[in-house]
C-alpha cells in the first residue's frame, strides 16, 4: 500500500506573526519556515505504519514554488520514500489543493491519505474533508491514534465530547490531532541521504487542475493590543472600577 | 557509515567547520572555491543560519569584495549603504557630538543584518557544495588516539531533564576529519575547553569581552534616516564603566538600537539590561522609538581583548578563526570584516600547505592582526575610567599604535568589587514606559525555545557557592547580568540559606555572559539540544 502525506510549508509556529503595515498579507520576510507541525505528525504516522509492515511506500507531496522543496527534503530526511512538488506560482485554496491530492491518489493508486487536521497559517481544516468528498472514501478527521488490520482502520478522533472510535475502510483520508505522536529527530546522515531521493515536479495545470479563486482576502488586522491594567487594593476597588468602566 | 550497539555513528570530512557565522561560512565558500573535491561540513546549533547571529552592524565590504567578487549585484536582504555617521557624548539630560575618530568613520560601509547576511552567504556555500548542518549542535570535541583534535561529537537528541532517554532520544552521531576549524564565535564553548587543553592562552592576556543587547524596532512613519549611523559614550554608564550605544537607520522604516557593557565593570549591582532600557529613555533617543514597535531583539557577547589577548589559534587537528579566536576591532567596533578575513585566511592556507599548520603565524603577519596590534592600547587605556581611556584612545589614534608600549588586559569575572568594599553607585534610573517591560518581555522578542525536557545546560560547579558566599560578597550579581533572567533566587525556607537559585534554562539566549561574568567561574555553559535557542529575525 502506498500512503501519501500532505506536508505544508507554513511559517514557524516559534515565528511572531506580524501582519504587513498595508494591510496586504503576513510579514514573511526574513521568516523562519519548516513544515505545518500536524503534518509531520501525520509523516510520522505513515512512517510509523510502514515500519511496521503496513505500507510499502510513503510519498510526501506539497503545493507550491520552489522553496517548498526544502520541506520535502526534510520529509525524506525524516523516512519518506520519495516527494511531489506539485508546482504553482499562486498560493491555492483548500478546494484547488483536494483537487490537485485526487488526481495524484488516482496516479498513485494510494490506499491511503494522511493530512494534518489543519494548517496552522490558514486554520483552514478544509483538505482533508474536500478531498474525501471529491474522492467518495471515508474520513476520519482528528485522529489520535490509529490501527490498521487489513484493509480496515481504528481511529481514535478527538471530539469536543471526549473520544470516539470509529473504523473505516480503506482506501480512506485521515487527518490527524497533536497527540498522535512525537515526531521522530532527524538523523545528520539521512539529510545526506536525502538528498538522493527522488523529488518529482508536476506542474498544477499537468494534473488538469485549474486553481480557482472563491475565497478573496480582503484585508488583514493584528489583534488589538491588550491595555495596560491596574493594581487594584481590595475587591470593593475591583467592584468600583469595574462599574466605571460599564463592565459590572 | 558503521553502527554498532555502543559505537556512534561516524560520518567523515577533510574539514568540519563549527559555527554558520561569517567566519565559518567564509572559510566554507574559500575551500570550495579553490578545491571543489574537498569534503567541507558546517555544524550550526541554531535551527537555521542566523537564527543565534545577533550583530550591529555596519561591515566593511572589502573582506566580501574579496570572498564574493560582484556581491553588491545580488546583495544581502539588509544592505543599506551608510550616509551619516555622528558619535555623541551623552549626560543624563543632554547630547553633545563629538569628532568622530578615524577608526569610526564608515563612509563606504554598509548597515546590514548579519543574520540575514550569514543566511545569504549559507546558500552560496550550499551552491559550492558544502554540506550545511542547522539544529545540530556540536556537543564535544572528538579527540583521536594521539591526542589531537580529530573532529566533533554531536549532541544527543531527546534525552530528558535527569539525562535519561525520551521515546524521541535519538543518539548523536560523531563527524571525523583531519582538521576541525572552530567557528563558534564569542565564548565558544569547544573553543574555551580546547584553549584550556592546549594551554592556548598561556603566553597572552586573558580575554576580554562585552555583552551586546539589540533590538529592532519598526518606527513611526518619518522618523528613520536610511543609513545615518549613530553612536554615544557616557550616559547611562558611569565614567568606570567601558561601552556605547548604537542606533542604526535601516530601510522601511526599521532602526536597529543596541548597547554593548564591556563585561570588566566593577558594580555587582550593575545591570547591563537596565543600562540599554535607561539609555532608550534618553531624552534625546526616545522619540524616535514612541509609536514603534519591537520586531526582534537578543543579546550576545564580543570579545573586546584584541592583539593581547589573541591566543595561540592553533593546535594539533584544529585552527580557532573569527571572535572564537578573538578578532574583533574593538575601536572600529566592528568584527564582520576580521571574521570573514580569518576564514578566507584559513581557507588558502590549508589549501597551500595541506592543513593547519603554521596558520597561528600566518594569521600574525597577516593585515588581519596587524590591524589589531595598530590599536591594540585602545581598549585597555579605558581600564582607569573613560576620561584617561579617551586620552589614551587620542595619543594611540595619532601615533597609530607605534609606541613602544602594550597595556594589558585583565579577566571580566576579577573585576566585579565586594558590596563591603564598594561605595554605593547612586544610579538615578528614570521611570520607563517604551517596550519591553523586562527582561522577560525582552526574550519574547528573541522568541527563544528550548524543551524544558532536556538537562539544564548551564551547569553550576558548585551550587553552594551561590547561596552562601555569593550572596554575601556580591548579592547575586547573576541576577542582574544576564540579559535574559535566566538565575533567579528564590526563597525557599527549607534550605539552610533561605534562598535557592533557580535556573530558567529556556530563557537562555546563548549570550555567555554568566559564563565570563560568573565571579567564581563556577558556570559552565553548555550547547543544549540542537535547534534550541533564539530564533532571531534580522539581527
Amino acid at each position: 500500500m502506498k500512503i501519501l502525506v500532505g506536508i505544508k510549508r507554513v511559517i514557524d509556529y516559534n515565528v511572531r506573526i506580524r501582519v504587513k503595515s498595508d494591510g496586504s498579507g503576513v510579514e514573511t520576510d526574513g521568516v523562519k519556515m519548516s513544515i505545518n507541525p500536524f503534518d509531520e505528525i501525520a509523516l510520522e504516522e505513515a512512517l510509523r505504519i510502514r515500519e511496521a509492515g503496513n505500507a510499502d511506500e510513503v510519498i510526501v507531496v506539497s503545493l507550491g514554488g520552489n522553496e517548498c522543496q526544502q520541506q520535502l527534503r526534510t520529509g525524506l530526511a525524516m523516512g519518506a520514500d520519495r516527494a511531489i512538488q506539485v508546482d504553482s506560482a499562486e498560493s491555492l485554496q483548500p478546494l484547488t489543493i483536494a483537487r490537485a491530492f485526487l488526481k495524484l491518489v488516482e496516479k498513485e493508486q494510494a490506499g491511503l491519505v494522511m493530512l494534518g487536521k489543519q494548517a496552522i497559517d490558514g486554520d483552514n481544516s478544509q483538505t482533508a474533508q474536500m478531498l474525501a468528498a471529491l474522492w467518495g472514501r471515508p474520513q476520519a478527521t482528528f485522529a489520535s491514534a490509529v490501527e490498521l488490520s487489513g484493509n480496515k482502520a481504528m481511529v481514535t478522533r478527538e471530539v469536543d465530547a471526549g473520544l470516539e472510535r470509529i473504523e473505516v475502510d480503506l482506501p480512506a483520508v485521515i487527518s490527524v490531532d497533536l497527540r498522535l505522536n512525537e515526531p521522530r529527530f532527524v538523523k545528520l546522515p539521512d539529510i545526506m541521504k536525502a538528498k538522493r531521493k527522488p523529488l518529482e515536479v508536476i506542474p498544477v495545470e499537468d494534473l488538469g487542475v485549474a486553481p480557482e479563486n472563491d475565497l478573496q482576502f480582503t484585508s488583514h488586522t493584528p489583534p488589538p493590543v491588550r491595555e495596560k491594567g491596574i493594581m487594584v487594593e481590595d475587591a470593593a476597588q475591583l467592584v468600583a472600577e469595574l462599574k466605571t468602566r460599564g463592565l459590572l | 557509515m558503521s553502527e554498532t550497539a555502543n559505537e556512534r555513528e561516524v560520518m567523515e570530512y577533510d574539514i568540519i567547520i563549527v559555527g554558520a557565522g561569517p567566519a565559518g561560512l567564509a572559510c566554507a565558500i574559500r575551500l570550495k572555491q579553490l578545491k571543489p573535491d574537498m569534503m567541507v561540513a558546517v555544524i550550526e546549533k541554531g535551527a537555521e543560519v542566523g537564527a543565534h547571529i545577533l550583530s550591529g552592524a555596519v561591515i566593511e565590504p572589502g573582506a566580501l569584495d574579496e570572498l564574493l567578487p560582484g556581491w553588491l549585484d545580488n546583495p544581502p536582504p539588509v544592505c543599506i549603504p551608510v550616509a551619516d555617521d555622528e558619535i555623541a557624548f551623552l549626560t543624563a539630560t543632554s547630547k553633545r557630538k563629538i569628532p568622530t575618530p578615524p577608526q569610526q568613520r564608515n563612509h563606504g560601509n554598509f548597515i546590514v543584518s548579519l543574520g540575514a547576511l550569514c543566511a545569504w552567504m549559507a546558500p552560496q556555500a550550499e551552491d559550492l557544495g558544502v554540506d550545511i548542518f542547522p539544529g545540530y549542535a556540536a556537543a564535544g570535541i572528538r579527540y583521536t588516539d594521539d591526542g589531537a583534535v580529530g573532529g566533533v561529537i554531536i549532541g544527543d537528541m531527546g534525552v530528558n531533564r535527569e539525562g535519561q532517554p525520551k521515546d524521541t532520544y535519538m543518539q548523536g552521531i560523531e563527524i571525523h576529519a583531519p582538521l576541525t576549524v572552530l567557528a563558534e564565535g564569542s565564548r565558544g564553548h569547544l573553543s574555551k575547553e580546547l584553549i584550556t587543553k592546549y594551554k592556548l592562552d598561556q603566553d597572552s592576556d586573558p580575554q576580554a569581552y562585552g555583552v551586546g543587547i539589540k533590538e529592532l524596532w519598526q518606527v513611526a512613519p518619518g522618523k528613520c534616516k536610511p543609513g545615518t549611523v549613530q553612536h554615544s559614550i557616557g550616559w547611562p554608564l558611569d565614567t568606570s564603566t567601558y561601552g556605547g550605544s548604537f542606533i542604526y537607520h535601516m530601510d522601511k522604516d526599521r532602526i536597529a538600537v543596541g548597547f554593548v557593557c564591556a563585561l570588566d565593570y566593577s558594580d555587582p549591582e550593575f545591570s547591563p539590561f537596565e543600562a540599554f532600557q535607561q539609555f532608550k529613555h534618553h531624552p534625546s533617543v526616545k522619540p524616535l522609538f514612541e509609536g514603534g514597535e519591537i520586531l526582534s531583539g537578543g543579546a550576545r557577547t564580543i570579545v573586546e581583548g584584541g592583539a593581547q589577548s589573541l591566543p595561540k589559534i592553533e593546535m594539533p587537528g584544529a585552527l580557532l578563526i573569527g571572535d572564537a579566536a578573538g578578532l574583533l576591532n574593538l575601536p572600529k567596533i566592528k568584527g564582520t570584516h576580521q571574521a570573514i578575513r580569518s576564514g578566507t585566511l584559513a581557507a588558502n592556507h590549508v589549501v597551500e600547505t595541506g592543513g593547519g599548520r603554521g596558520f597561528d603565524t600566518t594569521l600574525r603577519e597577516s593585515p588581519i592582526f596587524k590591524e589589531l596590534h595598530k590599536v591594540r592600547n585602545i581598549r585597555p587605556g579605558f581600564n582607569k575610567g573613560l576620561w584617561r581611556g579617551l586620552i589614551t584612545a587620542g595619543i594611540e589614534t595619532i601615533t597609530a599604535g607605534k609606541l613602544p608600549r602594550t597595556l594589558h588586559n585583565h579577566a571580566d569575572h576579577s573585576s566585579l568589587i565586594k558590596l563591603q568594599d564598594m561605595q554605593t553607585i547612586e544610579r538615578p534610573w528614570v521611570e520607563r514606559d517604551l517596550a519591553p517591560r523586562d527582561r522577560l518581555a525582552s526574550v519574547y522578542f528573541a522568541t527563544t525555545d528550548h524543551d524544558e525536557d532536556q538537562p539544564i545546560h548551564l551547569q553550576i560547579l558548585d551550587p553552594e557557592v551561590c547561596t552562601t558566599r555569593c550572596g554575601e560578597e556580591y548579592n547575586y550579581p547573576c541576577t542582574r547580568f544576564c540579559p535574559a533572567e535566566v538565575y533567579e533566587m528564590i526563597d525557599d525556607p527549607d534550605t539552610k540559606a533561605g534562598k535557592r537559585l533557580q535556573i530558567n534554562a529556556a530563557n537562555c539566549v546563548h549570550c555567555k555572559t554568566c559564563d565570563i561574568k560568573d565571579p567564581y567561574q563556577i558556570i559552565n555553559w553548555v550547547t543544549p539540544e540542537g535547534g534550541a535557542g533564539p530564533n532571531y529575525q534580522n539581527l
